[in-house]
């Protein structure tokens, strides 16, 4: 019956388009296979190479000796390149039908017409939408997908592309460049303004495969945006891997929001990594909802390079039954007065497993920085389990610190004073779950925010023993 | 019937340790109760297991409500019936408003749906009774709140919620002299002779402005003694030391 209820559960995300496509590579990882995609994709000779050099780079990487039990992932079961049968456009209806469909029940174009500067949407490997108004077309503002960017802009591509990340940073690094496919690449002219966000959605629907966005932003001197990225995928029996790479460039005096909602299927390997340099007086944001996964191993990360940087992480996940969500913030303090805040909240029940890991390591240089986390955690069951593992490397004495982490259940207390109101036990343990979740939420797009709390609600739907 | 509560022989432990030892006590409506008694007599104790507070087992005894036994009830059925308990000390819950929490609980303690208009003025009227700022209504329900505001809040569920038996527990007890009187003009607004009030004190001042039918003083777990409203006056006066033996 469980089981029934946390099918229905996921309704819109799990309704599965049958596993058409223009193209779909051969399973696993050899050099031929990378050779391949390359020709699907018309790279140019450069981006050709760094493919290769990223394969060798993988060959030569162990999996991590930490964290979650990665054993269930087998390269050779996944396909990397599966092109669906369109070719990108910036016109919905040109977009075909069961695709077209995915993106409505998720609400993209409607969030677009309501809410949004520009939208993209990514449907398996390959971007199928993107648009943009008018008016930041005119400002110098460009929003599309990384193909045509390797294509249109190969300078600025070249110059940023895995320079923020390393391929060697760790082995899905290397895998992502290795097989990269579709993402989103933004340019923001000095000092010009985006008021109202940019989103890219990101929809997996072929089984047995991976997805591999490449999302490279750049924030020039001044300017400022606030980027959102959805993720979803509809569940299969087999394991699906995501391992997508962000590199975010934010330059002097430029702001920068990154909000991300990931709501993978529970067969999902969420292996994604993200990274922002940040220069003098600038600010990168981070807001992060994870839901979904099988086992997520996210950990975003600022590099304050610039005297007065500031960044603050805020984030919330919700393990479930057979989730092992380990993610968390790094920071590096790199340039006098630098500035970083934590904000993070986990949920977990039915056994399901929350790890908080973080690395906070403030340089000699970084004279007068400031620090602060703040972790808590929520268990709403004996059988869930939840962890803090923060590091910190601290290399100068002129520096505040501080570090707070609670672990705890819900009160009894609260839901005695809830049920005296006439609410039941289970509305309101959903209602506590909610506050504690709301400093994160009301941080939030509304939508998403609404979504939240759908997905609280119908996550703790039957969980009451 | 008028008969409201109907207490009979009333044992109740919280771990291995008796509080209550055989306590009875009946309410009518249109009654005013009051309940006073030492420090860790039990006062705090029956309001909690009336609404069947888990922390608390009833070891013997019955509760009854409109000739219904209510023992084995959940905390939420038993709102639904319609008793009321305004908490000592009322939880913070972040993330809902008063207003949507009002909503929310005069829905679930009713199972009608709420008619927004009419009940946003009711609420706004009822705040402005008492004395609290409009802005409340917007804010998350207890966060942040002053003692006080925490208790007119207390009262203002009350007044939305309309129970049939509102149970006071110490509502009065931290609170200044203007914010008592407020507490029982809400206490004056909510009765009529279709409720009853039980209210549990440490003090006599929330009783001066009420009409109160029974004072009992409970020690040890039993009410030892019963009288009229004159009682209260005199307890202010001499304390508990001739009711304990």
């Amino acid at each position: 019956m469980k089981t029934d209820i946390e099918e229905i559960n996921r309704n819109i995300y799990d309704i599965k388009n049958k596993d058409e496509y223009d193209f779909k590579i051969k399973k696993g990882l050899t050099k031929e296979i990378i050779e391949e995609i390359s020709k699907q994709k018309n790279d140019p000779e450069w981006m050709r190479e760094i493919r290769l050099k990223a394969l060798e780079t993988y060959n030569k990487l162990e999996l991590p000796t930490w964290g979650p039990d990665l054993s269930e992932l087998n390269m050779d079961d996944i396909a990397t390149y599966v092109r669906p049968k369109t070719k990108m456009t910036d016109n919905w209806d040109d977009v075909p039908d069961d695709i077209k469909n995915t993106f409505d029940r998720l609400g993209i174009p409607e969030a677009e017409k309501r809410s949004l500067a520009g939208v993209g949407a990514q449907y398996d490997s390959e971007v199928v939408y993107h648009s943009m108004k008018k008016e930041l077309l005119e400002q110098g503002v460009i929003y599309t997908d990384m193909e045509s960017a390797v294509r249109d802009y190969p300078e600025i591509v070249k110059e940023h592309f895995m320079k923020c990340v390393p391929m060697s940073n760790h082995k899905f690094v290397a895998l992502h460049a290795a097989v990269w496919s579709g993402g989103s690449f933004v340019y923001v002219p000095k000092g010009v303004k985006v008021e109202i966000p940019l989103q890219s959605y990101f929809r997996l629907n072929s089984p047995e495969s991976g997805q591999f966005e490449h999302t490279l932003i750049i924030v020039e001197e001044g300017a400022s945006l606030h980027f959102i990225e959805g993720c979803s995928a509809p569940k299969y029996n087999k394991v699906n891997l995501h391992a997508g790479c962000v590199e975010l460039y934010v330059k002097d005096n430029a702001y920068l929001r990154y909000s991300t909602i990931e709501n993978w299927s529970k067969n999902m390997m969420n292996l994604n990594t993200k990274r922002a340099i940040v220069g003098k007086n600038a600010q990168i944001d981070w807001v992060s909802g994870s839901f979904g996964s099988h086992i997520s191993m996210l950990y975003p990360m600022s590099v304050l390079n610039g005297e007065g940087a500031k960044t603050e992480y805020t984030g919330i996940s919700f393990a479930g039954k057979n989730q092992n969500l380990d993610t968390g913030f790094k920071v590096i303090h790199n340039a006098p007065n630098t500035s970083s805040v934590v904000n993070s909240k986990s949920i977990s029940k039915n056994g399901g497993i929350c790890t908080y890991r973080a690395l906070t390591k403030i340089n000699e240089n970084a004279k007068g920085s400031k620090c602060s986390v703040s972790c808590e955690s929520l268990m709403l069951d004996d059988i869930s389990r939840s962890d803090t593992i923060p590091v910190n490397d601290i290399r100068n004495d002129d520096i505040e610190f501080s570090h707070e982490a609670k672990i705890g259940k819900i009160s009894d207390k609260t839901i005695f004073y809830l049920m005296s109101r006439g609410i039941s036990e289970e509305d309101a343990k959903a209602m506590i779950v909610r506050g504690f979740a709301y400093p994160i939420s009301k941080e939030l797009p509304v939508e998403y925010a609404v979504e939240m709390n759908n997905l609280i609600n119908l996550e703790l739907e039957g969980s009451i023993g | 019937m008028n008969e409201l509560l109907k207490i009979e022989n009333l044992h109740a432990n919280v771990g291995e340790k008796e509080i209550l030892k055989g306590l009875n006590l009946e309410i009518k409506k249109g009654e005013t109760h009051v309940i006073m008694g030492p420090n860790g007599s039990g006062k705090s104790t029956l309001a909690n297991v009336i609404l069947n507070n888990p922390v608390y087992t009833k070891t013997a005894g019955n509760i009854e409500f409109e000739g219904e036994n209510i023992n084995n009830l959940k905390t939420d059925e038993i709102a639904r019936k319609g008793i009321f308990m305004s908490f000592q000390s009322p939880e913070e819950i972040p993330g809902i408003s008063v207003m949507n929490f009002l909503k929310y609980a005069k829905n679930k303690t009713t199972g009608q749906p709420v008619k927004v208009f009419q009940f946003k003025e009711e609420i706004a009227k009822n705040m402005e009774e008492l004395k609290m700022n409009a802005s409340y209504i917007n804010r998350n329900l207890n966060v942040g709140f002053s003692g006080g505001e925490k208790k007119k809040t207390e009262i203002l569920q009350m007044l939305t919620l309309q129970p049939k038996l509102a149970i006071l527990d110490e509502t009065d007890s931290g609170l200044d002299v203007d914010a008592i009187r407020i507490v029982s003009k809400g206490i004056k607004m909510f009765s009529n002779e279709n409720n009853a009030t039980l209210i549990i004190t440490h003090g006599t001042k929330i009783l001066k402005e009420l009409d109160v039918d029974y004072v009992h003083i409970l020690v040890n777990g039993q009410i030892v003694t019963t009288k009229g409203g004159e009682l209260a006056k005199e307890i202010e006066e001499n304390g508990y030391a001739q009711y304990i033996s």
